[in-house]
């Protein structure tokens, strides 16, 4: 397993936002998280990468022990992140966020090359490449955010909501991409509002309920299922 | 008075100023990064001089010169202060950041006092009385030295930050705190770097200010609040901003001194910093929120 989750638990002071949960990722597999507001997916994402410190549980990568390691180390063992928000450097241009993400120790002697294939990747990042992040649309902002993990060479990507906001054929352009991403070899943890689209994407998925996984299978058994189609799919 | 009169005082209070500024971009750099506001500013100055003091009477070092290593020093003090003391206080109510700076400050002037004693001391350049003359207008060789090492300590911070992979994360950081965590940057590790910054710009400063005036272990408060009053004039979190209105505030010290009282000069810095914060509260060339 490239990714494997145990009981995680996780508080915001006295409150618990994630409750013992478990889950893993095959390597080279898309896995979804499937959740309503509030059900913990962007905190899950967090304490996997570090930015979030879990009470208990723990979090393996390539088999190796990452629970608890600063955010910056998880980084730069391979686990890559487009956060919930895209999370650009406003005032900082296009191509200055592309080499932030290029900074950690496993990427930086290959920024130069990299930063060629996100470009070849996102012709319109080159594009703009003087131009300040804050300056561009949500979804060349989305791009930006993608393409800024993949300048640190991660082996596994989460996405959080990364259509969120984006205009329908941009959206499908994301969904593009995200299988482009996992063509090449990457593992991807996917959490969408657009679960129909994620779930035939995923290898396997869970459903999150209040900090609590309810319901985990194939992408296809939960399409199939009954109760995600009628929470999720409002079918 | 005659008008070469305000012109001398004017241009020389510009060159004031400029080192006024490059002090006041240490605060500014760190509390636009690390938003901690730095009340032991003008203290950590103080040593830095004192240290040049030193460095004059035992090597015969020009401050200029000093301004080198003790520019160094002053990085990694600022370094591990941050690293060490600061640090766990980041995430703190800001009442308790103040406290810990205020008591940073006291602990230093009172040490400053124990080890030099109350005395004014300076340090005698050789070219300490040289002026240039240009017309009728006298300018100090001193002041002009001082001014274009201020000048060029800030071209370097400038290039700094826009040029180097280091300089971007820090802005980086300062844009957008969960961003730099969510790629990776080691933000405790770069905060640290930006206070080591921070302090070695006071230090340079501190150096250059030390061509023209003397320095007391007291002085310490009052550069602090200068240079608290010259970023909010010139605006949070900006660097040209910080650099133009220790211009301002250099010349308006010049000129209330020889318009009303010598003494008066900071009454002409309060009200400027009145006015700022009632007409444009954002600061000459800061953004507005
Ligand atoms: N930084 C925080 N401090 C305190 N509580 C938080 C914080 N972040 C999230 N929470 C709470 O934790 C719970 C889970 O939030 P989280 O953002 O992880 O959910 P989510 O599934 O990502 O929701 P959404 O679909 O709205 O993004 C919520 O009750 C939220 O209010
Ligand atoms: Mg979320």
């Amino acid at each position: 397993m490239t990714l494997e989750v145990r009981e995680l638990d996780l508080y915001y002071g006295d409150a618990q936002a994630l409750d013992k949960v478990s889950l893993s990722a095959a390597a080279g597999s898309v896995v979804a998280i499937v959740g309503a507001n509030g059900a913990g997916k962007s905190s899950l994402i967090r304490a996997i990468a570090g930015i979030e410190t879990p009470r208990a549980g723990s979090v393996r990568f390539k088999g190796e022990e990452i629970t608890g390691l600063p955010s910056y180390r998880i980084c730069d063992r391979g686990i890559g992140q487009v956060a919930e928000g895209r999370q650009v450097f406003p005032t900082l241009t296009v191509r200055e966020n592309l080499e932030m993400g290029a900074l950690l120790k496993r990427a930086r002697p290959r920024l130069a090359a990299t930063l060629e294939e996100v470009y070849a990747l996102f012709p319109r990042l080159r594009e703009r490449a003087g131009q300040a992040a804050g300056t561009l649309s949500g979804g060349e902002q989305q791009m930006l955010a993608i393409g800024r993990c993949l300048m640190g060479q991660p082996e596994l990507v989460m996405l959080d909501e990364p259509s969120l906001g984006l205009a329908p054929t941009v959206v499908q352009e994301v969904f593009q991409i995200v299988r482009q991403l996992n063509e090449r070899g990457i593992t991807i943890v996917l959490v969408e509002q657009n679960v129909a689209a994620s779930l035939k994407l995923a290898a396997r998925a869970y459903v999150l309920e209040n900090g609590r996984i309810v319901m985990q299978g194939t992408g296809a058994e939960l399409l199939a299922d009954d109760r995600v189609r009628q929470a999720y799919l409002g079918l | 008075m005659p008008l070469d009169f305000y012109l001398n005082a004017t241009l020389s209070g510009a060159l004031t100023g400029l080192v006024y500024g490059l002090m006041a971009l240490g605060l500014s750099v760190i509390f636009g990064v690390v938003r901690v506001v730095n009340f032991a500013h003008g203290e950590m100055m103080t040593a830095a001089m004192y240290v040049a003091i030193l460095l004059a009477a035992a090597l015969g070092l020009d401050p200029l010169v000093a301004m080198f290593p003790i520019g160094a020093l002053m990085f990694v003090a600022g370094y591990l202060l941050q690293r060490t003391l600061i640090n766990p206080f980041i995430v703190r109510p800001e009442h308790t950041q103040f406290m810990l700076m205020v008591a940073v400050a006291i602990i230093l002037v009172n040490a400053q006092l124990l080890i030099f004693g109350p005395n004014a001391r300076n340090v005698q350049v050789e070219y300490a009385l040289d002026s240039y003359a240009i017309g009728e207008i006298i300018i100090d060789k001193v002041r002009v030295y001082a001014a274009l090492a201020a000048l060029a300590v800030a071209a370097a911070l400038f290039a700094f930050f826009r040029f180097t992979l280091t300089g971007k994360a820090i802005r980086a950081c300062a844009d957008n705190h969960l961003g730099a965590q969510v790629v990776g940057l080691n933000v405790k590790q770069l905060y640290a770097i930006t206070f080591g910054i921070g302090a070695a710009c006071v230090g340079a400063a501190g150096c250059m200010l030390l061509l023209l005036v003397d320095v007391t272990p007291v002085q310490g408060p009052g550069y602090t609040l200068l240079a608290f009053i010259i970023v909010i004039v010139g605006g949070m979190g900006s660097l040209t901003g910080a650099l133009v209105a220790g211009l301002v505030i250099g010349v308006s010290e010049a000129l209330g001194g020889l318009l009303i009282l010598p003494s008066a000069k900071s009454m002409a810095t309060f009200a400027i910093l009145i006015l700022v914060l009632l007409f444009r509260p954002e600061g000459l060339l800061g953004r507005r929120a």
